[in-house]
């Protein structure tokens, strides 16, 4: 049974669903990291392979596209040496006007134990969650505006990998927020692990001024938001969700809150850059920045991966 | 049974000695996590090899039952290929954590040949699997416990719950 206060928890408080970050306590998130860092040795091994999700079977449900996101939470599985099945949903069935949950229903008649989802509905995974059989298991890989839970996990990892303590951290955090579940994510994470300054930066259009009310410091110019920042996230200027008026151009974007040497330059000389991905090189991140030293943008992609396995083998491992 | 039956020390230096007819010039030693790891760290200073450690979290065969075990690392800072692996654990029961650490070595590569030492061998063995040496054999309730301790210091006791 799903518990009413916190649906991704069992009763004993074990990751039963990973849906968001919001309200998992920190000893969760804890285990996540520390699990994977075990999984990322897992590449150095003769066998890659370890036999956790063996005789399990994954299914990959996106309903909006995203081969990278797929892809990571694909090989994560099969490092687990799961079954992958990838359902291009957004192609078939629901565009045949099939519900939602007649298709995970139909799904789980397939004996599926796990359904990864990227929904561009925000709370489709959580409906999926509280209808799905007892034993399958729920991964919210992005839905909607709400919540990316693994990036937000990986970016953690990160951030500890390179920082190590959360507890003295300025994490910048800087774009297109309104529009971004990688932000949210984030700014859940970095709180519950106890970093003192979270910084949203960029314009009013796209920095709403209630994001104060999860305790972060909204900053409308750059160089007060980059300054002595240990850890500068930079968001993808997502052009797709624009609806138009909230921005000049992505030119005028970059001129202003577009992350170039100058302005990285503000921030503490041993800080890292991240970014979730895919980077549009001179609309919100300078290539020289991309490709500079203080650039975490590939480990992030090695680290996301043993995340995810992370995230799978302790959902596997835990019964509602 | 009392913890003065088994004195973890004395038992560490019988152990000791039969390591010592166990090792070959290829033999790297590899403790189980936890207590095995304890004992084959002193092992290794007191004879000068390699050694490493394995954990058996990623191969256990009750992972469905009781999720995934406290993340802990296998380390093997040598090549497995062709070496002579002594595995060195504290207390061998089912034999079930040596079945998945013996999976998990072989993750890493093809050793030459993989033996057991333990420093209590309680019985009840579960799989077949013998240690080539154990430091002493003793018989436990099934709902008792019985695992290694390391004080500060590095001395080992034994806990019986």
């Amino acid at each position: 049974m799903l518990s009413k206060r916190n649906p991704q928890l069992n009763k004993h408080g074990e990751l039963i669903h990973l849906l968001s970050v919001e309200g998992l306590p920190r000893a969760v998130i804890e285990q996540i990291l520390d699990t994977a860092g075990s999984f990322l040795s897992v590449n150095d091994r003769e066998v890659k392979k370890v036999p956790l999700l063996r005789g399990k079977s994954v299914f990959n449900l996106f309903f909006e596209n995203s081969t990278r996101t797929r892809t990571t939470f694909e090989i994560a599985a099969k490092r687990l040496s799961a079954d992958v099945i990838n359902l291009d949903i957004a192609r078939s069935s629901t565009a045949k006007g099939e519900t939602l949950l007649d298709t995970v229903a139909n799904l789980s008649a397939m004996h599926a134990d796990m359904f990864v989802v990227r929904h561009s509905e925000s709370g489709a995974p959580h409906l999926i969650a509280q209808h799905c059989a007892p034993h399958v298991h729920v991964v919210n890989a992005g839905d909607g505006r709400h919540a990316h839970p693994t990036q937000g996990l990986l970016d953690m990892y990160t951030i500890r990998h390179f920082k190590s303590d959360f507890r003295n951290l300025t994490v910048a955090i800087v774009g297109d927020i309104v529009h971004s579940r990688v932000a949210r994510s984030d700014i859940h994470a970095l709180s519950i692990l106890g970093v003192p300054e979270i910084r949203a930066v960029g314009p009013k259009t796209l920095v709403p001024g209630d994001l104060r009310d999860m305790g972060v410091r909204v900053c409308h110019d750059m160089a007060e938001g980059v300054r002595d920042a240990d850890v500068v996230i930079m968001l993808r200027l997502q052009n797709e969700r624009m609806n138009g008026g909230m921005l000049p151009s992505s030119g005028e974007f970059f001129k202003h809150f577009g992350l170039t040497p100058d302005k990285l330059a503000l921030a503490k000389p041993d800080a890292i850059v991240m970014h979730p991905g895919p980077i549009n090189r001179g609309v919100e991140i300078a290539s020289e920045v991309a490709d500079g030293k203080s650039s975490v943008i590939l480990p992030q992609v090695t680290f996301g991966i043993a995340v995810r396995m992370a995230v799978m083998a302790i959902l596997a491992g835990n019964e509602a | 049974m009392s913890e003065l039956l088994l004195d973890a020390e004395a038992l560490y230096l019988e152990l000791k000695r039969g390591v010592q007819r166990l090792l070959t010039p290829d033999t790297a030693l590899v403790g189980i996590w936890s207590g095995g790891a304890w004992l084959a760290e002193r092992l290794a200073a007191d004879f000068s090899v390699a050694s490493g450690t394995i954990s058996s979290a990623l191969h256990r065969d009750d992972f469905g039952s009781r999720g995934l075990a406290k993340a802990d690392h296998t380390t093997l800072p040598f090549d497995v290929n062709g070496r002579d692996i002594l595995l060195i654990d504290d207390v061998l029961y089912t034999g079930r954590t040596t079945r998945a650490v013996i999976n998990e070595l072989f993750d890493f590569g093809r050793p030459a040949r993989v033996q057991l030492a333990v420093l209590v061998d309680r019985g009840g063995r579960e799989l077949p699997i013998e240690p080539a040496f154990s430091a002493a054999r003793v018989t436990l309730r099934a709902d008792q416990s019985l695992r290694l301790a390391r004080a500060d210091g590095g001395r080992f006791s034994f806990e019986v719950k």
